[in-house]
């Protein structure tokens, strides 16, 4: 299956490509280079081999015409009972540099009912021109009317770059509008660049459980798509004085053409938004039952964050999967991580191991959760988190 | 109810080891797993047969070895299972991923679910269930976490999805593809008379030749977007654990606070 091919007349087995494959894929079969099925056609081993002996199929070039007639940068801005995420205007801050980059403009398209305010504070974002479609089928995300509406505006206005959130909304969107559009999507990327040599967008973003990341490009198919993870990049400063364009796009989807209807909306008391938090305060196996989730809740409280929990306790049913933090979790990026009791998997350090500071509360020092921390107290956390909470609350006057 | 349930071979993350020196991935003895989400997917297939009767039909787009995955959703109580390979399916992305699944469902006739996981733990894009979706221009139902109700007479059903600030409850009609996440039920373990019907069936393996109507210029690496250009170990975090301590827990608690006040964080 692998598209990978050997020449073996010309491979001299020195294992130079066995050494740089990033998923294990190639081995040394009598003193020639094997490839099995986990080969990804990545590519990598292609530039060290000394004699030219492996190669890919080229990529037909053919859905490469037209590309120039595609420009400029889009940010879909997310918005929930009218109001817009942190992670679009996150977006808007990276959108302005890469269309400042490409010498092009930023445009925004803000999809809502009576979300005006929210086209608005785009511009002030740093939006040069917004698409403003406003109607009541669009109050509350659905995915037909959002996809069907952005890839009309797509193929009407051929932006270049087009970027989401990678928020679940964000996620289930952009894989609707990619698919209709037939062009590449990356999904939750961390990085974003401008190549200069060939002006593609470089997407960079965690793969295999963030044990690698890995750079994609779209070079022959526009727009050329990401959803990118929430508090990745910097949230830019508006700019009230900013002047833009608004231009109201008429519905594209009536009411009637919408199979799907939004009965509900369940928010439990205390739930947080973990992706959007900046402190979370977690607690695993160590808090032993529901009860022990209290102290971790007020510490949460007194810091302003939110909880969230390891696997381990959220298969024993001592706390809502809402707040499961890990692979099979929500993958998080706060400023501070505080992680109480949690021993550290390799499943939760995928999902939190890029927060920008990271806190072990736990009885085990060999624990390897300390292997990823900044700070660490060794502990019992019914003793440390307590105190701890104490101490916030005295030195932040509350 | 005819369900279908599309499910990925994937190494398990959790045994995936980086070689220090290369900073490539280990994968030498790490078992192949189905894709933890998917498990959750057939337990919820299986959970809608047993209450609507019907047949479960599991498909899973892979190398030969992929069988394996397929053979334990059998044993899991899977009624009939297909495999879709061929070297033209190799290096596909999610967009050519989600197309060649979706010609597979088309070759399999009448069906009411799709379900998927909401994404593979190797490649984390969750965009091959909402591709399925739209190229079968059915309802896309995403991140479910119950489905409350579901009548395949009026063809509709009500599910709750999980989203950031709360769950979510949608009506949509069938049929409709849903992307699960782990918290919608407890998948089974094989029983022993699955697992000796797994070992007993013959699982059809399906090549491009097979999917009626496709166009192989849509499949494959020549059928995908995007493009790996460079893959590259994650940064290591920086610098050792500072283990805090004092002569009291309070003082260590009071060290450990005016750390955090100094990195302005807070």
């Amino acid at each position: 299956m692998a598209l990978l091919e050997i020449n073996k007349d010309e491979c001299t087995g020195c294992e130079a490509c066995v050494d740089v494959c990033p998923f294990g894929s190639l081995s040394m079969v009598d003193g020639i280079t094997e490839v099995d099925d986990t080969c990804t056609a990545c590519g990598a081993c292609l530039d060290v081999c000394p004699v030219d002996a492996l190669s890919l199929p080229e990529r037909p070039a053919a859905a490469a015409e037209g590309l120039e007639a595609y420009q400029g940068v889009w940010v879909w801005i997310e918005q929930f009972q009218g109001e817009a995420g942190s992670i679009s205007w996150e977006m808007v801050g990276e959108g302005r540099k890469l269309a400042d980059r490409r010498e092009t403009t930023l445009t925004a398209c803000v999809l809502g009912h009576d979300v005006e305010h929210i086209a608005n504070q785009a511009i002030a974002y740093g939006a040069d021109r917004v698409f403003w479609v406003g109607d009541p089928s669009l109050a509350v995300y659905r995915t037909r009317p959002y996809a069907t509406t952005l890839v009309n505006l797509v193929r009407q206005y051929k932006p270049e770059i087009f970027l989401l959130g990678a928020s679940s909304r964000g996620r289930d969107l952009a894989g609707s509008v990619a698919t209709e559009l037939y062009t590449g999507l990356t999904a939750d990327c961390t990085g974003l660049d401008i190549d200069p040599e060939t002006n593609l967008l470089r997407q960079t973003r965690p793969a295999f459980g963030g044990n690698i990341m890995a750079t994609i490009i779209c070079p022959n198919y526009r727009p050329q798509m990401a959803t990118v993870r929430h508090r990745v990049f910097e949230m830019p400063v508006p700019d009230e004085t900013r002047q833009g364009q608004i231009i109201a796009i008429d519905p594209i989807v009536g009411e009637d053409e919408v199979a799907t209807k939004v009965v509900d909306f369940i928010t439990e008391q205390g739930e947080v938004n973990l992706a959007d938090a900046k402190i979370i305060v977690s607690g695993g196996r160590g808090v032993g039952g529901p009860e022990g989730y209290e102290p971790i809740r007020q510490l949460a409280e007194v810091l302003g964050g939110a909880v969230g929990a390891s696997r381990a306790a959220v298969d024993a049913g001592w706390i809502p999967y809402a707040h499961q933090v890990g692979q099979t979790g929500r993958t998080v990026r706060p400023d501070l991580y505080i992680a109480c009791g949690i021993s550290g998997a390799v499943q939760h350090l995928a999902g939190m191991g890029t927060a920008k500071v990271i806190v072990a509360i736990n009885k085990d020092p060999e624990a390897p959760i300390f292997t990823v921390a900044n700070y660490g107290i060794v502990g019992d956390l019914f003793q440390v988190v307590p105190a701890l909470t104490e101490q916030f609350r005295k030195k932040l006057h509350k | 109810m005819n369900i279908i349930v599309c499910i990925k071979q994937v190494p398990d993350t959790t045994e995936v080891k980086i070689n220090p020196e290369t900073g490539t991935l280990i994968r030498e003895g790490v078992p192949s797993i189905i894709n933890p989400f998917d498990t959750y997917a057939i337990e919820e297939g299986l959970l809608l047969k047993e209450q609507f009767g019907g047949k479960v039909t599991v498909i899973s787009m892979g190398p030969p070895q992929a069988m394996e995955a397929l053979k334990e959703a059998v044993a899991m109580g899977a009624d009939e299972a297909i495999l879709l390979s061929d070297k033209a399916f190799a290096g596909s992305d999610t967009w050519a991923t989600a197309y060649t699944l979706s010609q597979a469902v088309k070759k399999l006739g009448e069906f009411d679910v799709i379900l998927c996981g909401k994404q593979a733990i190797d490649g984390d894009t969750g965009q091959v269930g909402p591709g399925i979706a739209r190229q079968l221009d059915i309802s896309q139902l995403t991140y479910v976490f119950k489905v409350r109700e579901l009548d395949p007479e009026a063809g509709t059903l009500i599910v709750e999805r999980l989203l950031e600030e709360g769950r979510e409850v949608v009506q949509a009609p069938l049929p409709a593809v849903l992307t699960v996440v782990k918290d919608i039920n407890q998948p089974r373990y094989p029983t022993f008379l699955g697992i000796r019907r797994a070992t007993k069936m013959q699982i059809p393996i399906w090549t491009a030749a097979d999917l009626p109507d496709t166009d192989p210029s849509k499949c494959g690496l020549e059928g995908s977007p995007t493009q790996v250009v460079r893959v590259f170990s994650p940064p290591q975090r920086e610098g050792e654990v500072e283990l805090i301590e004092g002569d009291s827990v309070d003082e260590a608690a009071g060290i450990l606070a005016d750390r955090l006040l100094a990195e302005k964080i807070i």
